[in-house]
């Protein structure tokens, strides 16, 4: 400790000796209060001390995404194995599915920290403050919610994008508005969407595999809601086809088709765990779950936000189930819920304490506006399997409303009652 | 007129009319008007020059021919006026562009009669023709116009070399088709970049740029 505790005070003196080498102070300092709990004090006025501080606070988020990181290098791993018909049983191979992982995910979080960082440092010398935490989040969420198989190049020039535009030009670290690793995935779903939906993305190397055909029979690689959206279309065309007239075995076969694409969904309790295709860290509700508990139990995490998150996709959810008329709608509820990133959004994108509603009442509102949309995109439109992705997005940006008008409310409220005493 | 020294046809003053909207009150990034036309037009670069040039020929007929008329425009249907004006020049422009570059007349389809409500047609009508004469206005006419463009052709320009790998139509990347030049390496063209909203974002980025530059500029 005392040896590097030296280091960081050798770099300092180094720095300060000359006008030129001080402004490169950002650098060495955040490293410094990485490892070390700063021992700055306020200068004047009351304060109050707390053993956390922002950095601690990110350090927590991070710790709480580990079992969804692990779970996620194991899975792409598995699902590698599986594409090319080796996978066995889901211990078989235990290691070498690891391996593997690792070998593909741990680059784009790897792109992910170095570019983000690298912008933040840029900015933070550029300005005269200190490199500011927020991205250590952000930086392993974007890896977390990638497809595995996406050019690393994308990640980096997705990363640029969400931290310039989605937190740099309002102000920095707490100033952004929209949710700066989602902020990430969405520019590259809409800039580059064969390689972030589709069957080519979500399988390590499957690409290759399809070129030299060593893709194990039968297997497309396509996620679950990827499948149910196929379904959800070939009813769209049986409908099309039975206005038409064309003929009741057209609009049957149709279906079949559609029905035959739904069963290709994975079971409830595979999604739960995670044994299915999809962006790295989301597949597992489990391990979400995992991670939310930890957030909520050190307070950092807002329930209120994650209840009326889940209530709101429910609600939705529950309310296609009823209406039904083709596979896609008549998921069972719950089990549309664990599908896709609705749980790892959930339990790390909405509650980001930044971009949320700050008031209690609001809190509430934000949440179920944000499960209610994403599950309705993701189901009224199938061109948006993403639809989580969009729907805590335009959450984030409603927040401000939000709060605004609980506020208002609280005030009439609050006149009204001036007025009657 | 004869009490006043006759004014040199480009006094400072006037070059002034042209200059500033090219950047202190660039009528797109500092009014922000015209935005419309800014999302619609500029996914190709052809089709934002064409744009501009219609554009700016509107501006300066329609300053010149309304600041010729100030006088005798009745205030109170001084906007019908303008606006009658206005419809005339951009069917003219219309029947122009379709008669010699009839593919980007194609291209920009129901932008080019959208010319009529661009804000900063009418907006510089009255501010600036209906109190001035016509050499002056024919000059602001000219520096918004070409400060309009400016914009359109900045903002098409990035949406094109990165939306489509082209400029002007020509490749500058490579073949995407063939897999040729820097697709070769696996860069793929950036759909959204085809998509209207990404101006709002290049559009907001010339902004900062400009704001950080121009101190004139700054926000108390």
């Amino acid at each position: 400790m005392k040896f590097l505790r030296n280091i960081f005070d050798n770099a300092h003196a180094a720095l300060n000796k000359s006008e030129k080498t001080k402004k490169f102070f950002p650098l060495v300092d955040s490293v410094d209060t990485l490892v070390f709990t700063p021992n700055h004090t306020t200068q004047k006025g009351a304060h109050i001390r707390d053993a956390i501080d922002l950095k601690r606070t990110m350090m927590f988020v991070i710790l709480a995404m580990i079992p969804c990181l692990l779970f996620g290098i194991y899975n792409a791993g598995h699902w590698h194995y599986h594409a090319l018909g080796e996978a066995g049983g889901y211990m078989d191979n235990f290691m070498s599915k690891l391996g593997i992982g690792a070998w593909y995910v741990i680059p784009i979080i790897a792109v992910s920290y170095a570019v983000g960082l690298g912008v933040e440092f840029i900015f933070a010398i550029k300005n005269g403050h200190a490199v500011q935490e927020g991205f250590l989040v952000s930086g392993m969420l974007i890896p977390l919610i990638m497809p595995v198989d996406v050019p690393l190049w994308m990640v980096a020039v997705a990363t640029i994008f969400a931290v310039v535009i989605g937190k740099e030009v309002f102000g920095g670290t707490g100033m952004n508005i929209i949710n700066v690793a989602l902020t990430a995935r969405a520019f590259l779903f809409f800039a580059h969407p064969t390689s972030m939906t589709g069957d080519n993305t979500w399988v390590a190397g499957i690409k290759d595999m399809k070129t030299d055909g060593t893709l194990v029979d039968g297997f497309s690689g396509a996620t679950s809601l990827g499948d149910l959206a196929g379904a959800k279309s070939k009813y769209a065309e049986a409908a099309v086809a039975l206005a038409k007239d064309k003929g009741e075995v057209v609009v049957a076969g149709l279906k079949a088709e559609g029905d035959a694409m739904a069963t290709k969904a994975v079971s409830l309790m595979d999604s739960f765990w995670g044994f299915e295709v999809g962006s790295v860290g989301e597949t597992s509700a489990f391990a979400a779950l995992l991670g939310g508990a930890f957030l909520l139990w050190v307070g950092i995490a807002s329930w209120k936000v994650m209840v009326s998150f889940f209530l709101g996709g429910l609600s939705i959810a529950g309310l296609l189930y009823a209406m039904g008329g083709n596979p896609f709608y008549e998921v069972d509820p719950i089990q549309q819920l664990m599908y896709g990133g609705f749980m790892f959004g959930m339990v790390f994108m909405i509650t980001d304490p930044v971009t949320a509603a700050q008031t209690g009442t609001g809190k509430f509102f934000y949440g179920f506006i944000g499960g209610a949309l994403g599950i309705l995109i993701r189901m009224a439109n199938p061109a948006y399997p993403e639809g989580v992705m969009l729907g805590i997005l335009i959450a984030n940006v409603c927040a401000p409303t939000i709060d605004h008008m609980v506020i208002r409310a609280n005030v009439k409220r609050r006149m009204k009652r001036l007025k009657t005493a | 007129m004869s009490d006043k020294a006759k004014e040199p046809l480009f006094s400072a003053k006037n070059k002034k009319l042209i200059s500033d909207p090219l950047n202190d009150t660039n009528p797109v990034t500092i009014q922000v008007l015209g935005i419309c036309s800014a999302l619609a037009v500029t996914v190709q670069m052809k089709g934002a020059f064409v744009m501009s040039i219609a554009v700016l020929a509107v501006l300066i007929l329609g300053n010149v021919i309304v600041s010729l008329m100030r006088n005798i425009i009745p205030p109170r249907i001084r906007i019908i006026v303008q606006l009658v004006v206005v419809a005339a020049l951009v069917i003219i422009v219309d029947q122009v562009l379709k008669a010699y570059v009839y593919d980007a007349s194609k291209t920009l389809s129901v932008f080019v009669g959208l010319i009529i409500t661009n804000c900063i047609i009418m907006g510089r009508l009255e501010a600036f023709a209906l109190g001035n004469k016509p050499w002056a206005s024919a000059l602001d006419g000219l520096g918004n116009g070409l400060g309009y463009g400016l914009i359109l052709v900045i903002v098409s320009f990035f949406k094109e070399l990165f939306g489509s790998g082209s400029l002007f139509g020509f490749p500058v990347f490579g073949d995407a088709a063939a897999g040729t030049g820097l697709y070769s390496i696996g860069y793929e063209n950036n759909g959204m970049m085809l998509l209207p909203p990404s101006s709002l974002v290049i559009v907001a980025i010339i902004i900062w740029v400009q704001k950080a530059r121009n101190p004139k500029l700054l926000e108390a």
